[in-house]
This record gives C-alpha cells, structure tokens and sequence, in this order.
C-alpha cells in the first residue's frame, strides 16, 4: 500500500520551490526575460513610422506644383512622417531609391499644373523601394490623404451627398506595448514552467538524484502533483510579478483593482497548470538535458507567435489558425488581453478557462499513464 | 529469518545479461559485501533489490518483502545511499534530511528532533544551515548516510559508498558504517569495488563478475581457499621468453600469474621461495626492478577467482601505488 497523506507531496512542492528561489540564474531568465522582450517588441513594433526620406523630382515647376510641394513641406514640418529630399534628374533619384538612400521617389510630371487647371485626369508619381512593406503602406497611405485633402478643394460643401463612416471605439486606444502585454505575461508564465520545472527535473533526473526519492515510498500520484503544484505556483509567480511591472511599463497600472488583482492571479496559476501538465507530457521520458533545451525554442516559436500575441489571429492563413486553436497561448493571452485591456470580468473568460482546464486534465492524465515510477 | 533472499535474479538490458541469475542469502543484522570491478552488474543487482528497477527473471524478498509484488512495504524496510551524489545542492543539510523524512511521513515532533540529532551524529551540526552546494564530497556521503536512517530501516544499502572520495574521508565514512552497525540493528548491504573496504566492514562477501556471484564466504573463508597465504610481488627488467615457466619451478612456488609485467608468486615458505626468485635472477642475469612480501588478500582471491585484478575507474591496475606505499 501506497504511503498515504500529503506529506512526502507536500515535501515535493516544498524542495522545488526552495530550489526554484534559490536560483538567480532561473529567477532572472524567468523575470527579466519577458519584461526586456516588452520593452524592446512594445516599442520596436509600436511607433509610428516617422522620417522616412523621399526623393522629390518636379519637372513641372508650376503654381499646382508648387502647392503640392508646400502640402508634402507641412507633412515634414507636423506628422514627420517622411523628409522631401529634391532631386533634379530622375535618374539619379530612381538610382537612390533602388540603393536605399530615399524610402520613395515622388514624381511632379511635366504637364501637372496644366492638367489640374484642365480637369484632365492628372497624376503624380510614387516610385516605392517595396522590400519593406511597412514603410509602403505607411508612404501609400499618407500621399493618398494629402491628395484627398487636394481633391476636396479650400472649402467644405454644406450639403454631402457621399456617405461617411462614423467609427466609435469601445475601448481606450491600445497602444501595441499594452497589445503586446498578454502575449508577455503568457511568455512569462511558460518559460518559468520550462526552465524552473521541465530543465531541473531532467538535470536531478541525469544526476542521479530522483533515484534517491525514487527508494523512498512516495506514490507516483504524491511525486506527480507534488511536481505539478510546485511548477504551477512558480509559474503563477512569474506570471503576477511580470503583469504587476508589466501593467507599469504599459501605462494601464490603473486596471489593478482588487478584483482584477484577485482574477488575474486564479487565471494565472490555471494558465501556469496547463503549461506544467503540457511540458510534463512531452518530457515525461526524455532522460537527455539537451533536449529541453533545443525544445524551449521550436516551442516559443509553436506556441507563442500563433496564439495572436503579436499579431491578430484573424490574419493568419487557415493551416496557421488551426494551429493557434490548439495552442494553450491563445486561450492565456485571450483572457489577459479580456482582463487587463477589456477589462471585463471572469464570464468573458469562462471559455479561455475552461480550455485550458480541459488541456490540464488531458495532459496530467498522460503524465499519469506514462511516468515511470521506477528507473 | 534472513534479510535479503534473491532467488535467480536476472536482468537482461536488450542482447546483454547485465544480472545473470543471481542466488544469494543475506542474514538479519549482517554486514554484507558485494564485491567486484566496475561493470560488473552490482549496481544493477542492488538497484533490483531496491526496487529501482524490475528484474527481467526471477525475484528476491527483502525484510520478508517481495520486490515484485510489495513493492511500497520494500520501501519503508530499506534505507538506500546511491551510488551518484544524491544530496540536493540548492538545499541545506538540515532541509535535505527535513525533506527525506517528510517523504517517508515522519511526523514534525519526531523530524524537530531527529534532524538536529543526526547531524550531530556525522559531526555536521554546525553545518545544519549551509547549503550542501557548499560541502565536499566526503561530507555530503555523510550527509547522505544519514539521509538513509531518517526513517529507522532495517536494512540499508550502500552502493559503492567510497567511491570518489579521499582516503582520509574513505575511513571516515567506514568509521560510520561500523558505528551504524553498531549503534542500530540494522542489516548492511554493501557494493563495492576495494577489497580493503569488504576486507574492513563486511562479515560476509561475495566476489561477482560478470552478472554472477563467482565465490562467498567471510573473508579468512575466501582466503583460505587460496594456494598459499604468502606472496611475492615482484617486477623484473625485460624477463626473458617463458620466465614465468621458470620462476613456477623454483622451490616453494605454489602457483604463479602475471599481468601487465607484474609477477605474483604464492609460496607458503616465502624466505625460501624469495632467495630463490632473487638467485635466479642473479644467474639468469635479469634485473629485479621492485620486489615486494605480502600477506594474501582479497584481491588475490578476486584474481584466483576470476582471472584478473579489479581496476578502478580509468581502468589501470590498483597494484602498483600500493606496491610504492610498501
């Protein structure tokens, strides 16, 4: 008969969480890691693109031209989205544009000033470098608002036939470092999991150590949830310090109410159990401490960018999206972003919670099947 | 009642028989010896009877326990120290023995108690706070030796207790071993590689080689099963073709084997058989280059038995540094 009580569990739990805090290697690669990713992808991806140079070539040289350039001047002087660079010949600023030294070529035609005069169809010219899409739509999108703003003439019709789109947002405006946040606090979560729990089993595990509790007459349930619990605390308390510092740095630390406080931490440790029971699983007979290692990146990569963390889910082609359904990642960073950027309460999350509680069960059942309790 | 009794254990790892059928008997309060070189499947055997691993044929009863079947009650019988270093280096000595009696349930009354009471038992008391990340190898083998009693077993397995550590703490940790013997009713179980250490703690030994047991008894009964009781080590420079043909037919030579350039002659009249060896050098014009009398040994009864020295872990002959500390 097994050793009964909660005990040798409990001694477990204890141990590792010991040797969990006395680890500043792990506590700074579990910590630090996240918030530095934050800062460094918030505000990397966040910004707006601004300065990019443009080579401006005028072979017309009249008063419409002339109009336009002052328009691209108050763009330079306001939004600062692009600095007009003129060029006389044509060629060299096609030249400049394909080495990269100009974003874009904008071309004044000949005829220009004449055609606006006329009615008669006119166009400007936009030579883009498109390797970097980014700056295309950025550049496409600004011309084609200051030649709507043209379009429209100096004085506002009373009565508009057009229809126009009132747009009203629900939601404070969300920067993509507060965007971004969900997707940390997820990354957070599961590389405590991985290199605090997954990693030292397998190192105790290559050092002979479980051997010496392996003698001893834990049960394999005890010795499992004893596991499971400890990693579920380390990786809740990875995940509620990077969301404290991380509401912070995001500039939504007004959201911690107390219930929020209260939400988030029970989402954390059931987001924490997931990850636990999953890493369990695909490490339950691995013996060799490389390969958690080698693991840690095809798994950030499997399971963090798909899960709509740094991107919207929606944008993803099929394949991809039916990845991101069985990823734990989405359902974590869909309840964080309900909560911190929503800021709405558990019933928006009950299907987040219930996912991962179903991956939970599954996964610690296959650990339960398939651990070995003797060597 | 015996403590131990495995009847034709056997473990097979795929092609290659790692325990071979093994047989043997251990009685209540003994002090028992495993002995043989490194792969010779001790380990494997004492980690069957632990129930670390499950044999592939065969079974043995521990404290009246089936390995097989009473896995859990096997358990709560044994005290185990492993061969690796198992003491956790993130905790202290105090939590590493805190931890190992909360896995076996002993209550917080009897653990506040015990802790304190074992550390002061290995001398490590005043190192009841520091991190075992701190100690040498010699004191967390202590350390562990303790770990193994929190419970009160009543038999404890050692696997290879010594091995790695300095002679100093090497005798330190057989002082331990005697006083557990002889402080506690506790039968011991020992593997191990050094025939001095079988030689020192054990009241019964059994030479394994190769997944079987190929000789048992208490050592004077090993001992006497050998030719002589006497023997001449000796090394000579370059010794002619069929030299060891030679020395055998010299006077009071029992028996003769070499191994690496090293000669070993059991003679039972060893001033005889050694004028004799140093006199046929002489004539033969062969120089000795060391020459050393000993007692026979465990060792020399490893080699009847088997063949071959044991070796340690690079696998080079243990003979000559002892023949240099003679």
């Amino acid at each position: 008969m097994a050793n009964r009580g909660v005990l040798p569990l409990w001694a477990i739990m204890e141990r590792d969480l010991r040797k969990y805090f006395r680890s500043p290697a792990i506590l700074a690669a579990s910590l630090l890691l996240p918030l530095l990713q934050l800062l460094i992808i918030g505000y990397a991806f966040g910004g707006k693109i601004q300065g990019v140079p443009v080579a401006l070539v005028d072979l017309d040289r009249g008063p419409e031209a002339v109009r336009l350039r002052e328009k691209f001047h108050a763009v330079e002087a306001n939004a600062k989205t692009f600095r007009v660079r003129s060029e006389e010949s044509l060629d060299e600023a096609l030249r400049l544009t394909r080495e990269g030294v100009v974003g874009a070529t904008i071309v004044i035609p000949e005829d220009y000033s004449r055609r606006v005069t006329q009615g008669n169809r006119p166009k400007l010219g936009l030579v883009l470098d498109n390797t970097d899409p980014f700056v295309v739509t950025t550049l496409t999108q600004k011309m084609a608002e200051i030649l709507d703003a043209s379009n429209r003439g100096d004085i506002e019709p009373r009565y508009l036939s057009r229809v126009s789109l009132e747009v009203v947002e629900i939601f404070p405006y969300v920067e993509y470092i507060q965007y971004l946040l969900p997707g940390i606090i997820t990354l957070a979560t599961f590389f405590c999991v991985l290199i605090g729990g997954g990693i030292l089993y397998i190192d105790d595990k290559v050092r002979g150590i479980h051997e010496a509790y392996l003698v001893s007459p834990i049960s394999k349930l005890q010795l499992l949830l004893g596991m499971h619990l400890a990693g579920m605390l380390k990786g809740a308390f990875a995940g509620s310090v990077v969301t404290f510092v991380g509401v912070l740095l995001a500039g939504v630390g007004d959201v911690l109410t107390f219930s929020t406080i209260v939400l988030v931490f029970g989402f954390t440790l059931l987001v924490s159990s997931s990850f636990v029971s999953l890493i369990s699983l695909l490490m339950v007979r691995v013996d060799d401490p490389v390969v958690p290692r080698v693991v840690i990146g095809f798994l950030n990569t499997l399971l963090f960018f798909p899960s709509g963390a740094v991107y919207p889910t929606s944008s993803f082609p099929n394949w991809l999206q039916w990845i991101a359904k069985f990823d734990p990642f989405t359902y974590s960073v869909d309840g964080f972003r309900a909560v911190l950027l929503k800021r709405v309460g558990f019933t928006a999350i009950v299907d987040d919670i219930v996912i991962l509680a179903a991956i939970t069960i599954v996964c610690f059942s296959g650990v339960l099947l398939l651990f070995q309790r003797r060597l | 009642m015996s403590a131990i009794v495995a009847e034709g254990l056997q473990k097979d790892f795929g092609n290659f028989v790692a325990v071979n059928g093994v047989s043997l008997r251990v009685e209540e309060g003994e002090n028992f010896a495993l002995l043989g070189p490194n792969g010779a499947g001790k380990s494997t055997f004492i980690r069957m009877l632990t129930t670390l691993i499950t044999p592939t044929a065969g079974t043995a009863r521990v404290g009246g326990h089936d390995i097989r079947t009473e896995a859990d009650a096997v358990r709560r019988t044994i005290g185990v120290v492993p061969q690796p270093i198992t003491s956790d280096l993130k905790l202290t000595a105090a939590e590493n023995l805190d931890f190992y009696a909360k896995l076996y349930s002993v209550p917080g009354a009897r653990r506040r108690k015990l802790v304190p009471e074992l550390l002061e038992w290995i001398g490590l008391i005043d190192w009841r706070d520091k991190l075992v990340g701190t100690f040498s190898i010699g004191m967390r083998r202590r350390l562990e030796i303790a770990r193994c009693l929190v419970h009160g077993p009543s038999i404890i397995f050692l696997d290879e207790p010594t091995t790695g550590l300095d002679p100093a703490s090497r005798i330190s940790m057989w002082e331990m071993v005697s006083r557990v013997k002889s402080e506690r009713t506790v039968t011991v179980f020992l593997t191990t590689h050094y025939m001095e250490e079988a030689d020192e703690l054990c009241d019964r030994i059994a030479i394994f080689d190769h997944g079987t047991i190929v000789a048992e008894g208490t050592p004077s009964e090993l001992k006497s099963q050998l030719p002589s009781s006497e023997v001449i080590e000796v090394r000579f420079d370059s010794p002619p073709d069929g030299w060891a043909d030679s020395v055998r037919a010299l006077a009071g030579v029992e028996d003769i084997d070499e191994e690496e350039g090293l000669f070993r002659v059991h003679s039972n009249d060893r001033s005889r058989t050694l004028a004799a060896v140093v006199d046929a050098a002489r004539l033969r014009g062969v120089a000795i280059s060391t020459i050393a009398l000993r007692d026979s040994t465990l060792e020399d009864v490893f080699i009847h038995f088997t063949g071959r020295a044991t070796r340690d872990e690079t696998g080079k002959i243990r003979f000559d540094a002892r023949l240099i500390e003679r």
